[in-house]
This record gives structure tokens, C-alpha cells and sequence, in this order.
């Protein structure tokens, strides 16, 4: 029987808690930041492993290959899936491909699928990284594989050689069904991710299945230039400015209350949309 | 003729009564043209949607395309990012904007990808540079960092844009719009994807993302009898109760009210936070409240420097003295 393939992309994100944040400007330094497996990316590849044990049930075989574009120290996601039970991991990373906004991540990501994986089965993505929160690189990647695709799934079904998703969107409940190859998003909610065993992503230090692939072997002219390519361009970031008064209240509960309302009750009643009574003087 | 000026804006009428998404957009479209030049246009693609033409007309669209067909009664990604492709490439507008609901943002990437040019995900501002491009103002890690972006060379300029971002228009009943209908294309692709069923479920409930009161809670509360306190609260100021990640572990309520990088982000008037410490996973989600008021036992919390109002008192006691407070105060 044929063995059955599945591609996760998954993605490095910086650990927002662990940033060095400066309090004052509210900035943060990415390039001192730890990183971590995107949450969004480690619940596509939990609906990964889930279609594989469920097939292995049956008997049925699954290989599953984590795809990732960014710097080398990325390769460590790739080590924490393969602890999880991911069997391959591919690590595309290249000074050239660094800067990709989403348009140029899915023609890179969808290159290397063309060109090493042409007969995958299905191919999950998270729904939106924690970084960029875009959600754009599922179906753009879709769109590049000419395959098609189901966002937002809840819960993925194999039957054969075809999918059925449940998934709720904008107030809509639905079923669909999609012939495979395809692509499937995972909804930020479904498919809580488990935790690798202590000392099993040492144990994924060992092998040889993880390899990273520069632009040069995927085929990209040399003067690929993923920040020039990019049909969006970033012209600044800058952190939303604080501009609080940042007034303390201290004393009893009951002075404080008093306070509030006798000093914010018109804030507060017309968020409220209700009148509130001579607003502070008796409250 | 159309110029390359247009602006114009995809007609998300799906979940129509609860989202005016579109609406929002065709006023901020409207500001935008009126220093690009060019008009704003809508455009719909379904089966019967001439209310929707004319709400759309009454926002501020100057000119609505249509394509109204049986064949696309039931909302199908392929067919409908096809025909917005179609459109484009025929009538060349400068800017193409879509709302951020679920169906904007599985259909805008994939039109983006057919046309060879950018998309910004869930703007929350749209600005006009001196060069007259559109700059597209759009958060990251969670409302922390604000990127501005800009499609220098490719058109159209493409951006989805967040729910709630900008106010829509006074109703115009007497306002005049073109309406331009199109039959559909001769060699539309094969939808790949079946709909089993869909079954339309509107929430009732408000949701903390569109509340205008706020009232979160965390472990400071102390247990899940004293948490309950906040739903009184709540439901007397008309506002909505969300949580910090312990306490939806905790069990102390459902996981729709978690706030946070993991749960949902919220922009209400007024915040009320009660026993919080301000994690900055939790923080990242409440950037875009107007006012925030936060009770802890310690002055130093992150919450409380985040704060307008800084309450430092036992949240418990802040909490009971509010609602009696407003129970004797309340005009009905
Ligand atoms: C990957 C990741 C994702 C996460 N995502 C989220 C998320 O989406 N949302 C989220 O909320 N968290 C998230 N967290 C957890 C987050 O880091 C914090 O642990 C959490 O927000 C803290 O919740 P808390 O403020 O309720 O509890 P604590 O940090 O324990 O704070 C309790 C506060 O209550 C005060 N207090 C105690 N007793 C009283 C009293 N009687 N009266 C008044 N004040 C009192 C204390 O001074 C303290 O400031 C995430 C963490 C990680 C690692
Ligand atoms: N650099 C990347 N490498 C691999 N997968 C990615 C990358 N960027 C995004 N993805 C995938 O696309 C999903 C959505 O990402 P985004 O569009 O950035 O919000 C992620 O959850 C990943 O599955």
C-alpha cells in the first residue's frame, strides 16, 4: 500500500514572554529573543500526528514531513517535531529568503514541495502565527500548489483519499468535503497540542532526517532577494505609544468606589449606556 | 471607463446583521478617495443580493459591480476568489479592501496570489501617502508592534481589514449609485470543494470582542464562588466577562473568555480588570482599550502601570462595592 504523506508547516516565532522588552519605549529586540514553535503551527501538526496514529490503528502507514523557512536556529522546532513524532524535518533557510512577506513564504515553501515532495497527500498550516498573524500563507501556499484548500478546520476526518472538516466560521457551522491532495488549516482552538516526553527531543538530536536546504538547491536565481521581491514593503514599525494618566486610588474599598464614580461615573455610564443618579456625590 | 484609481471593496454580506464589516470599509474608502481621487465601488457576487446593493449604495459606494447567479448561492472559495481575479484584471482598480472576517481572510490571500501582488492582513488604519499610495496599518505580536506597509510597485494595493476599525456612515436612503451587472464567466473553474451543510448559528450573546464593558478577571479573585461575582457585575453594567489563562485552567469559566495570545483580543470602552497581573500574553489583547481601570492588591502590577485608573484594594471588596454602588444609583 501506498504510504500516505502529509506535510505540516510550521513556523520559529519569537517567545513574547521571554522578550527583552524595554518598558519604557515598549520595544521590543527580536533578535535577542528566544524562540518557540509557532502555537498556531504546533496544532497543525498535532492534527498530524492524531491522522497518523488513527491510520496506524488500521494498520495504515504515514510519513510526516515538517516544513520550515527561516534562520538556523530554527532547526529547533524542527527536533521538537521529530520528538512529537514528525519523521522528516526540512529546514529552508538562506540570507536571500530572509524578509519573505507572505506572498514570497508560500512561493518558497510551495517550491520545495514541487520539487521534493510532488505527491503529498495533504498539507496542514496553522491558521495564524503569533508573530506576523497574518494567516495568509495556508491559501496562498494552496494557490501556488494549484490545490485546494479548507480553512479553519475543527476537526479533519480521512477517508481515503478524501477529506471531510468541520469547522465554524463568521457564525456559519459547516461540513466540507475535499478530494485530496489538499491543504487544511487548523483552527486556533482545536487540536490542543501535547507535550514532548522529557528528553525525547535529545533522543531526536540523533537522526539524520533533518537537513537544511539553502536557496542554491531549491533553484532560485542568484539574484533571488526575498526583501526586494516582496510585493509589500514595511516602512516603519514603532509600538502603540501609552498615553495614560495612570491615576492611583488607595483607601478602603468603599472610598475607592466613591472615588471612581465620582471622578470617571460619566465614562463609565456612557459605556454603560445607562444613566447613572447625580453621578458621584452620594454614590 | 474605470481609472486606476478606484477604490474598491468586497461586498462580505454573509453574516450581515451581526458584521458591517463592509460598511465600515466603504467610509474609511470614501476619506481615502477623497484625497486619491477615483471612486469607491463595492462589489457582490451571490444570488438575490440587491438589498445588500442598495445598503451598500446608501454607505457611501458610488458604483456597485454585481454578479447575481443561481450557481453562486452557497459562499465557495474557488468560485468567488475567481471572479474577484476576473474583475479586477478587467477594471483595474488601485485598491482592493476586504473585511478580516473569516471569509475575507480565506478569499483575500488567495485573489492577492492570483494577481501576483500584496496583501496586508487585518489593518486597523488606512492611510494616503504624499506619493498617493496606501499605507496599511497593521498590528503584530499581538498589538505590540505596529507595522506601516505599503505595495510600491504591484496593483491593486490589497489589505483586509479588522472588524469594528471604522465607523460607517450615516444611512443615505437618497443617495444614487451605479450599478453595474455581469453575467457570469463562460469558463468558471470546478469548485474542488463540497459543501455538505452549513447552518447559519448567529450568536446571540455580544461576545468580549465586540463588548463595550469588560470586566476580566484573574487568579486574584480567588476562587471560582468569588468569580461568579463578576457576572453580576457584568450583566449590570451590560458588559461581558473575560478571563486570564489560570482561570479558565482553573475552571472557573469557559474558554470562549480567555483573553490573550491564545484566546481572543478585546477593544472595549471601558476595562475593568480585577486581579490581574499583566502578563504580557494577556496584555498584547487589551491594547486597544479606550480605559482601563485595574484593581490588585499590588501597587507595582504590570496591569496596574498599564492602567488609567490604578484601584490598589482587595478586588473582591472593589467588585461588591461597584455593584452596589450602581444597584443604588441606577436610573431605569
Ligand atoms: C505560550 C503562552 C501563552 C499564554 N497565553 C495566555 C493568554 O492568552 N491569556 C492569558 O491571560 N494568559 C496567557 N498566558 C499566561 C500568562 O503568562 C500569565 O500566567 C497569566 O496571564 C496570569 O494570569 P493572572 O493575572 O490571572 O494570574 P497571576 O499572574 O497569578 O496574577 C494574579 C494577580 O492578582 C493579584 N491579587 C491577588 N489577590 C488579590 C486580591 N485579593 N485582590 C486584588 N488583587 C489580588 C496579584 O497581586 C496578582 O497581580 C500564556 C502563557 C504562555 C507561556
Ligand atoms: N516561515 C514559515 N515556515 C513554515 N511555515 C510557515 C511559515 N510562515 C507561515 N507558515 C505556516 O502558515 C501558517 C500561517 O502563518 P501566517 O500566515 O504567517 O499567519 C503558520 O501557522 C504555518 O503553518
Amino acid at each position: 500500500m501506498k504510504m500516505f504523506k502529509i506535510l505540516v508547516c510550521i513556523k520559529q516565532v519569537p517567545m513574547v514572554s521571554e522578550l527583552p522588552w524595554d518598558s519604557k519605549t515598549g520595544t521590543l529586540k527580536r533578535e535577542l529573543a528566544q524562540g518557540m514553535m509557532d502555537p498556531s503551527s504546533r496544532r497543525a501538526l498535532e492534527a498530524g500526528l492524531q491522522i497518523k496514529e488513527t491510520r496506524a490503528e488500521l494498520g495504515e502507514k504515514t510519513q510526516i514531513i515538517v516544513l520550515s523557512m527561516g534562520p538556523p536556529m530554527a532547526m529547533e522546532i524542527l527536533y521538537q517535531a521529530k520528538s512529537l513524532g514528525a519523521d522528516k524535518g526540512i529546514l529552508l533557510s538562506d540570507r536571500a529568503m530572509a524578509g519573505a512577506d507572505t506572498f514570497l513564504t508560500s512561493f518558497i515553501l510551495a517550491r520545495f514541495i514541487k520539487k521534493e515532495v510532488p505527491d503529498v497527500d495533504l498539507v496542514l498550516c496553522g491558521s495564524q502565527t503569533s508573530d506576523s498573524e497574518t494567516g495568509q500563507v495556508g491559501p496562498q501556499l494552496a494557490e501556488e500548489l494549484s490545490i485546494p484548500a479548507i480553512g479553519y478546520a475543527a476537526d479533519i476526518q480521512l477517508q481515503g483519499q478524501m477529506v471531510r472538516v468541520h469547522r465554524h466560521v463568521d457564525d456559519f457551522f459547516e461540513v466540507l468535503e475535499m478530494d485530496l491532495p489538499g491543504l487544511v488549516t487548523i483552527d486556533q482552538a482545536a487540536y490542543t497540542p501535547r507535550y514532548a516526553a522529557f528528553g525525547g527531543v535529545q533522543d531526536a538530536f540523533e537522526t539524520a532526517d533533518i537537513i537544511q536546504v539553502d536557496a542554491r538547491r531549491l533553484g532560485l536565481d542568484e539574484n533571488f532577494n526575498a526583501v526586494k521581491d516582496s510585493p509589500t514593503r514595511i516602512v516603519d514599525v514603532y509600538s502603540p505609544t501609552t498615553r495614560k494618566e495612570n491615576r492611583v486610588l488607595k483607601g478602603t474599598a468603599k472610598a475607592v468606589v466613591d472615588q471612581l464614580f465620582e471622578d470617571y461615573g460619566k465614562i463609565i455610564s456612557s459605556a454603560m449606556g445607562k444613566d447613572l443618579k447625580g453621578q458621584g456625590e452620594k454614590i | 471607463m474605470t481609472t486606476a484609481t478606484d477604490i474598491w471593496v468586497l461586498g462580505d454580506y454573509r453574516n450581515y446583521f451581526q458584521s458591517r464589516v463592509t460598511l465600515q470599509i466603504l467610509a474609511r474608502a470614501t476619506h481615502l478617495a477623497a484625497s486619491t481621487g477615483g471612486k469607491v465601488c463595492a462589489v457582490v457576487f451571490g444570488h438575490g443580493m440587491d438589498e445588500y446593493v442598495g445598503e451598500y449604495i446608501a454607505h457611501g459606494a458610488e458604483k456597485v459591480y454585481v454578479v447575481d447567479d443561481p450557481a453562486l448561492k452557497t459562499y465557495a472559495v474557488e468560485t468567488y476568489s475567481f471572479l474577484m481575479t476576473r474583475l479586477v484584471e478587467k477594471f483595474k482598480p488601485a485598491t482592493l479592501l476586504v473585511g478580516a472576517t473569516r471569509f475575507g481572510q480565506e478569499i483575500a490571500p488567495r485573489v492577492a496570489k492570483q494577481l501576483k501582488t500584496g496583501l496586508t492582513a487585518d489593518c486597523i488604519d488606512l492611510e494616503i501617502d504624499p506619493k498617493g499610495r496606501l499605507v496599511q496599518i497593521a498590528p503584530s505580536f499581538g498589538g505590540n508592534l505596529i507595522a506601516r506597509i505599503i505595495t510600491p510597485h504591484k496593483r491593486p494595493q490589497m489589505a483586509t481589514i479588522r472588524p469594528g476599525t471604522f465607523q460607517e456612515l450615516v444611512h443615505d436612503g437618497t443617495a444614487k449609485g451605479q450599478i453595474i451587472r455581469l453575467a457570469l464567466p463562460t469558463d468558471m473553474p470546478t469548485e474542488k470543494i463540497r459543501c455538505i451543510s452549513s447552518e447559519y448559528k448567529p450568536s446571540k450573546a455580544k461576545g468580549i470582542e465586540k463588548a463595550d464593558i469588560v470586566i476580566t478577571g484573574g487568579r486574584g479573585m480567588g476562587s471560582k464562588g468569588k468569580f461568579k461575582k463578576l457576572f453580576e457585575l457584568a450583566a449590570l453594567m451590560n458588559g461581558e466577562v473575560g478571563a486570564t489563562r489560570p482561570v479558565v485552567y482553573a475552571n472557573w469559566i469557559g474558554h470562549d473568555a480567555l483573553v490573550g495570545q491564545a484566546g481572543k483580543a478585546i477593544k472595549p470602552k471601558i476595562l475593568f480588570a480585577f486581579g490581574i497581573s499583566g502578563a504580557i500574553q494577556h496584555t498584547a489583547a487589551i491594547a486597544d482599550a479606550d480605559f482601563i481601570v485595574a484593581i490588585n492588591k499590588n501597587p507595582n502590577a504590570t496591569m496596574m502601570r498599564m492602567a488609567d485608573v490604578a484601584i490598589v484594594a482587595d478586588a473582591n471588596q472593589v467588585c461588591s462595592g461597584i455593584i452596589r454602588a450602581i444597584k443604588e444609583n441606577i436610573r431605569d
